[in-house]
């Protein structure tokens, strides 16, 4: 099972001190914040896509493929690509090239968005979203995979023969999240791919990501992936910890009031009762995280939102430190307990190619030698 | 016997309220309109006030608390929706909007819904057609003909002795429960993940369905 942590960019105002970082500062601190996921020994880095402030995030396989460079095991991800907004043309060859850069730790979660002027700003009509997020992704399929494309759609240009550049790594495309928080077209769509599943499970009711990802599993199987139980799903989350559990709520508090999202609303309390949202000790975040698994299933991917609200660098690195050491070691023990032998870890570069390569040598087994010497061909030949 | 379902929602702020008491004359009649079709009507009434902490938070972070999901559910989930707020600086209350402006839009589609409003003088008697009305129209609701307005003066001396308030409760009743005795809302099974139409479709024919 993957561990790891996914940013938003939100440049936030620190509600203790009343002061909101550059945009260089939060840049750099972002950098700084991915490469210490590394070094306490978490599985992935993924980054948002925004194009309008206070997000800087608007180049996300710019900043990954630094990155890529300054990493060595870290495998490199998206929280979200914007599959409505962006061209899928664009976007095959961003992260095809990253790909190459990065040495395949690359994979990328697609999303709508949550900001409705970003569609007419990259003349769209938000009323589309869905259909957009449909066509898009049914021409980036095709564009990794297949060397020559023809393709007319309804909301792009049309391509006769069109060749997008670099080719995948080792010609196996990055492999592919689906992130949706409410719509079930999102769920059937990574469904009917074979791609993964993202409930970006934080701001909402468990209850909700249950349903969200029951489907998911249901129409994975449909479409004769594997069964439910091998669907690839991947679970936000979001925690502050220290070692008092007291202190952890005291300190978080301020945050928790005046964040862009939640902040003005229900208490902490409340919201702490009603999301995946943990403020308190390493064990009590241990806890809440494995009982993810008894309303999702064994899946593959924990994302921990860390770094928003406006908390400081040294505070966020101080969070990793305790998600590295006290928090990670204990869940990837016990979920790898009672965990089936037939569910699946997520897919990496590594398993993909493996897998096309078992693939590819199956079905030359299948043709050649066999036929002549034992089948159809040899009874014919005697 | 048939059953029906009723919700009741009202936004009346004070103990007790104009507002209250009209929501459940309102009741009382639909029921007993029912009730003379040979037709059992469970009644479930929503004071606005007790969850209006929930409306507000759900408007900030997207989602319900436990408490006001089951509301919305009991609500969306009826037959028949008797609706009733007191008229403030010319419209619906702020409470009242919000309480629909968190629903699904698509939940109250074909609801048969009685509205009903309250306010110290008659003058603001058309805030019912201005602003309930197309609310609802607008969630494609299907609203009775007559709503019942009623000033402080309907509760005294002062009433309109002609068109009488207990004449026009029971006009409106009537409608409410013919609309509602046909619906069987309550007995459909809605499910939030269905889709509109099959994925194949969706994606242009490209899954071969």
């Amino acid at each position: 099972m993957q561990f790891g942590i996914f940013t938003v960019s939100d440049i936030t105002q620190n509600p203790t001190t009343g002061r909101t970082p550059t945009e260089h500062e939060r840049i750099t601190d972002v950098l700084t914040i991915a490469q210490h996921a590394e070094e306490v020994g978490l599985d992935v880095f993924a980054l948002g896509e925004h194009h309008n402030p206070p997000f800087f995030s608007s180049s996300p396989t710019t900043t990954l493929a630094y990155i890529a460079a300054k990493t060595s095991t870290l495998q490199l991800s998206t929280a979200t690509t914007l599959i409505t907004t962006n061209d899928p043309v664009k976007i095959a060859e961003d992260f095809a090239m990253l790909q190459h850069v990065a040495g395949g730790r690359v994979d990328l979660m697609m999303g709508r968005g949550n900001t409705g002027p970003v569609y007419p700003w990259f003349g769209k009509d938000i009323r589309q979203g869905i259909n957009l997020a449909l066509e898009n992704y049914a021409l980036l399929h095709r564009l990794w995979r297949e060397d020559f494309v023809d393709w007319e759609g309804q909301f792009r240009t049309p391509l006769q023969g069109f060749q997008s550049t670099p080719r995948p790594l080792d010609d196996v495309p990055p492999f592919v999240w689906h992130g949706s928080i409410r719509s079930p077209e999102i769920a059937e769509q990574a469904a009917y791919y074979g791609d993964g599943f993202f409930a970006n499970h934080i701001f909402w009711p468990a209850s909700h990501t249950q349903r969200m990802v029951a489907l998911y599993r249901q129409r994975f199987e449909h479409y004769e992936h594997g069964t439910a139980e091998q669907a690839i799903v991947g679970l936000g989350g979001q925690v502050f910890m220290r070692k008092n559990s007291q202190d952890a709520v005291r300190e978080f508090r301020p945050y928790f009031d005046n964040a862009p999202v939640y902040g003005h609303g229900p208490s902490l309390e409340e919201f702490t009762s009603q999301t995946p949202l943990t403020v308190g000790s390493p064990q009590e975040v241990i806890d809440k995280t494995l009982g993810f698994r008894d309303y999702v299933g064994d899946y593959q991917r924990q994302l921990f939102l860390m770094d928003h609200a406006g908390l400081p660098l040294k505070t966020v690195l101080e969070q990793l430190d305790l998600l590295g050491s006290e928090v990670v070691p204990v869940l990837r023990r016990e979920f790898a307990k009672d965990r089936p032998a037939m569910v699946p870890d997520a897919p990496t570069h590594a398993s993909l190619v493996e897998a096309r390569n078992a693939a590819a040598a199956a079905s030359s087994a299948d043709s050649a030698p066999k036929g002549a010497a034992f089948g159809a061909a040899a009874v014919k030949g005697a | 016997m048939t059953t029906r379902t009723l919700a009741v929602v009202s936004a009346g702020l004070s103990q007790p309220s104009s507002t209250r008491m009209l929501a459940d004359k309102l009741a009382d009649q639909t029921v007993a309109r029912l009730k003379s079709e040979g037709i059992d009507t469970t009644v479930e009434t929503f004071e606005l006030r007790d969850v209006a902490t929930d409306i507000m938070n759900h408007m900030l972070t997207g989602f319900p608390s436990p408490r006001l999901e089951a509301v919305i559910e009991a609500v969306t989930g009826a037959d028949g929706l008797i609706a009733v707020t007191p008229i403030f600086t010319t419209s619906y209350s702020g409470l009242f909007k919000s309480f629909f402006d968190v629903i699904d839009s698509a939940a109250l589609a074909e609801m048969p819904v009685l509205i009903g409003a309250t306010a110290g003088t008659p003058r603001h008697s058309l805030a019912l057609d201005y602003a309930l009305r197309p609310m609802f129209t607008y969630l494609h609701a299907v609203v009775a003909p007559t709503g019942v307005f009623a000033a402080t003066s309907d509760w005294g001396d002062a009433a309109d002795s002609v068109k009488t308030l207990p004449a026009r409760i029971d006009r409106a009743a009537g409608e409410l429960a013919a609309l509602m005795a046909a619906s069987d809302r309550s007995t459909t099974v809605r499910d939030p993940f269905a889709l509109d139409r099959p994925f194949g479709h969706l994606i242009g024919g490209l899954a071969g369905e």
